[in-house]
């Protein structure tokens, strides 16, 4: 298990590198110029040259990367060009304000969620698994920015219960979370109640109905276990989405986060903000992937089998 | 009285009636064996048995299952449950498949007698490290710890006989024990398990397709053909005086030491599909003795002068 754990770290190197190649020269081509951006609209060329030269811009692409790809491994991932400050103090500003939302909405979808498709699963075919169903068909095809405003309209505006927006107290956390939270849940939910329902047809629950043991102990204990792997995987990789991808709930709900801080430094062309705020949210996939697997190794014995 | 009494049981699965008038009995310390060619109904009969039809979406028509003097028709789940794995228990068909594989064999095994037996954990591991032991598995305590994966076939389907064996059944399912195993093995798996089952004094219905693995382990035999009885006779009568053709068939098919290249046969034509049976006797397609009256009427199970045959013209 330890071996698996090392192997999958060093494993994660050479992704890291091609992953950061690729952040930078995305970040590289797309068009438009941060200098444009902080410079007056009558600069002279001699003052943009300089400035570029103070933020190192006027190098040979791969000069900047590896400056940048070095720096970073260090931890310093430059100066923010409109922002004015070190990316890093950004980063961590704005990170546990999508760690907490993110976990939080993680938790939620995988309780909810495994719940509400093992109930389905269970009681296939009556009501249960129906209204389960349509809830999950509504969970999974409405956007979470139009699902955050409805929320913010019902409980923040009519009924007052919540805070419309902002990140000043804890009870601002809950309607994000559900927003966030409530599609997992569909996803949790769907991809619970297939794997239990596929399980169910396996020859060894029919030996374990044969053995005698009692029908809701072989769907928690056994049924649910198994179905339980494929979940796992699809929640590892939810972790890089949730971090990243919930850009638009915090952007609804005017939050602070990694998500708004992207797009922010993005329409402006910040590229040192980006780059890190990128490789941030690529570290939180491949991190959230290893997690996964190890995880899934612990609960299955052919997964730890195959690695070793 | 018999241990258990099956009597004309017809069962449906949809549209279809893959059983019709199922008739046999077994004593207690008895080994049943029922054979027949794949699609003739077998494995349905076992789980007419183990009353896990309804999980296949099928139900019983007609007739009854009694055992030990209770009608298993109509009782509830939870009474069924209660005799599933504690008095009947199944040796399923595939070892590969019947074990579950994300937990260690010996928590399969140590749930049975837990469950049945009320056996404490440490309890349980004791009786199934004696079990595992009793099936000429080394190193119990190893295969105790180890997942089905890293067992092979045939160590598989021994601890799913420990686990049939785990509550001290009366009477064992056993639903073509060794088609899933190498030939080296299959002769090795039924010699054990008919010697536990012998020394213990318990009945076994044994479901194959092996003539030979009949001959070798079985008390009384029912053939099977095209989900009706063809004949029910003991092993000796029926290998020395087969009273229906198909019996007769099955017999000669039987690959002998000594015989003349060429000579193996088997029987002509295929079984009839379950959408198209034939009217009158379901065999007569393939008898060479087939009558007008074979194909208009269905032959009734009836005595001759040993056992009971399903066909017109049993001369006996």
């Amino acid at each position: 298990m330890i071996s698996f754990f090392i192997k999958r770290l060093l494993l994660l190197i050479p992704v890291f590198l091609a992953v950061s190649l690729v952040i930078f020269m995305i970040v590289h081509l797309v068009p438009g110029d941060p200098i444009d951006n902080l410079v007056q609209i009558n600069s002279s060329p001699e003052q943009k040259a300089a400035l570029a030269a103070k933020y190192g811009l006027d190098k040979p692409l791969y000069q900047q990367y590896a400056i940048w790809l070095g720096n970073a491994l260090t931890g310093d991932l430059g100066d923010a060009i409109i922002l004015r400050r070190p990316v890093s103090d950004l980063i961590a500003q704005n990170l546990p304000h999508s760690l907490t939302l993110g976990a939080l909405a993680l938790l939620f979808s995988t309780v909810v969620g495994i719940a509400a498709g093992a109930l389905a699963a269970i009681y296939k075919d009556s009501w249960i698994d129906r209204v389960t169903m349509a809830l999950i068909l509504l969970g999974s095809t409405v956007p979470g920015f139009w699902l955050g405003l409805l929320l913010i309209m019902l409980f923040a505006v009519q009924l007052g219960w919540f805070p419309v927006s902002g990140a000043r107290s804890w009870d601002a956390l809950v309607l994000p979370v559900l927003t966030i939270g409530l599609g997992g849940v569909a996803l949790v939910a769907r991809v619970t109640r297939v794997a239990m329902m596929e399980t169910a047809r396996k020859d060894f629950v029919m030996m374990l109905h044969a053995k005698g043991v009692p029908p809701w102990r072989i769907e928690l204990r056994h049924v649910l276990r198994h179905a339980l792997l494929p979940v796992v995987t699809i929640l590892s990789l939810r972790i890089g989405w949730i971090l990243g991808g919930a850009v638009t709930v915090e952007f609804v709900f005017a939050r602070p986060g990694l998500g708004s801080l992207l797009i922010t430094s993005l329409n402006q062309r910040d590229y040192p903000v980006v780059q890190g705020a990128l490789l941030m949210l690529a570290v939180a996939v491949m991190l959230g992937t290893l997690l996964g697997d190890i995880v899934q190794a612990a609960m299955d014995p052919r997964v730890r089998e195959r690695i070793e | 009285m018999a241990l258990l009494s099956v009597q004309g049981i017809s069962v449906s699965i949809g549209a279809l009636n893959p059983l019709e008038g199922i008739t046999f009995d077994i004593d207690k310390g008895e080994i049943l064996g029922l054979v027949g060619e794949s699609g003739s109904g077998k494995s349905l009969t076992a789980m007419c048995v183990m009353g896990l039809l309804p999980r296949i979406g099928g139900s019983i028509t007609k007739g009854s299952i009694v055992f030990d003097g209770r009608d298993l028709i109509g009782l509830p789940e939870i009474e069924l449950r209660r005799l599933r794995g504690k008095r009947i228990a199944l040796i399923s068909q595939n070892p590969m498949t019947s074990l579950d594989p994300i937990i260690r064999i010996g928590a399969q095994i140590d749930q049975v007698s837990n469950l049945h037996l009320g056996l404490s954990a440490e309890a349980a591991k004791a009786r199934s490290l004696e079990l595992i032991a009793q099936l000429r598995i080394p190193e119990p305590a190893a295969i105790h710890r180890a997942y089905p994966h890293q067992l092979s076939g045939g160590m598989k389907q021994r601890i799913v006989i420990a686990m049939a064996l785990a509550a001290d059944p009366d009477l064992i399912v056993a639903d073509e024990p060794t088609t899933a195993l190498d030939v080296t093995i299959q002769a090795q798996i039924i010699q054990i398990m008919v010697e536990l089952v012998r020394d213990r004094g318990l009945a076994l219905m044994l479901i194959t397709h092996d003539m030979g693995v009949v001959a070798q382990a079985c008390d009384r035999v029912v053939v099977l053909y095209a989900g009706r009885v063809a004949e029910m006779n003991g092993i000796g009568e029926i290998f020395a005086e087969p009273k229906h053709p198909y019996t007769r068939e099955l017999i000669r098919c039987i690959p002998r030491f000594g015989q003349a290249p060429g000579s193996l046969k088997g029987i002509p034509g295929t079984v009839p599909s379950i959408v198209d049976y034939p009217d009158g006797c379901r065999f007569n397609p393939r008898c060479s003795n087939a009558q007008a009256l074979c194909r208009d009427q269905a032959p009734a199970l009836e005595p001759k002068s040993s056992g009971l045959a399903a066909c017109h013209f049993s001369e006996v």
